[in-house]
């Protein structure tokens, strides 16, 4: 196997551990957007978002465009930054369901519980 | 920002990897015994409840799982703008009780993905890992979730045009 130690590297997986980033990645897979959309989006302050957007951008899985006073974010051309974000859209439909599916258990648990307590009677 | 997920213990994680070209695991732990588990994933009435949540945006009509080896299963989504109903369906080609399952969904036509799901019980946790097989590279990028909306929409405006075609 190849062995990388490119700082590029590095710096994509470092963008790549913090799941708002990812949700971010997500995000442009389906519509660019500006800074302020995105901030809206994940509940956070401009500045805060800035900062995501440039280790992203360092990271060369976004690419940024000025364009008057609006900065525009879209996901960067490379396969990486399509399949972070293939994976994070997958995710978040499984975590989602596995959400619901905790309380189904939980119930199920709680049913359990009472009826073990009803035979022992 | 999240509260949700921060409550969440972080073992409880759900994680996405793509084994292959073809292959993506999902895996997540739950607190509870295998057996109630798999009763949530083989109990149409329990099944349902989970298994679209509203973040999927699809309205599930019906739900039908005859969860034996060679028996069948059936989905129906609300269909808006066509006249019959989404479906999901295939057959189960694998079941042990409390520890696998594995079906196929067809309803992509005969070379359609495979799901593997197993349940490994460890100190009352159990272990899911969730795995889906499609016959090519292509198929898998097309899919996920997003993909299944697209796939709504497409086969609604399938609907449409077949519609017109039949009344020519």
């Amino acid at each position: 196997m190849v062995q990388y130690s490119d700082a590029h590297f590095n710096a994509s997986f470092a963008a790549l551990s913090d799941i708002t980033r990812r949700g971010v990645l997500e995000q442009l897979a389906r519509a660019d957007a500006s800074i302020t959309d995105l901030a809206d989006k994940f509940g956070m302050t401009l500045t805060g978002m800035k900062k995501h957007v440039g280790v992203l951008e360092q990271a060369g899985l976004v690419t940024t465009e000025k364009i008057g006073r609006v900065r525009t974010c879209r996901l960067g051309e490379c396969r990486l930054a399509e399949e972070a974000a293939w994976i994070e859209r997958y995710r978040q439909l499984w975590d989602a369901r596995f959400t619901e599916l905790d309380k189904v258990i939980e119930e199920l648990k709680r049913k359990e519980k009472s009826d073990g307590r009803r035979k022992k009677k | 920002m999240d509260a949700v997920r921060k409550s969440e213990p972080m073992n409880n994680r759900t994680t996405v990897v793509k084994r292959s070209d073809r292959e993506v695991v999902v895996t997540r732990s739950f607190n509870a015994p295998a057996r109630l588990v798999f009763e949530a994933w083989s109990k149409p009435d329990l099944f349902k409840r989970w298994w679209v949540p509203k973040s999927m945006g699809m309205n599930l009509l019906s739900c039908k799982m005859d969860v034996r080896v060679g028996g069948k299963y059936r989905l129906e989504f609300e269909n808006p703008g066509a006249p019959e109903p989404f479906a999901f369906f295939g057959t189960y080609t694998d079941v042990v009780p409390n520890s696998r399952l594995v079906w196929t969904n067809e309803e992509g036509g005969e070379n359609g993905s495979v799901t593997t799901v197993t349940f490994e019980e460890k100190g009352g946790k159990t272990l899911l890992v969730l795995s889906e097989l499609y016959h090519t590279k292509e198929a898998l990028d097309a899919a996920g979730t997003g993909a299944q909306d697209a796939l709504h929409e497409t086969f609604a405006q399938l609907d449409e045009l077949l519609a017109t075609l039949g009344a020519k």
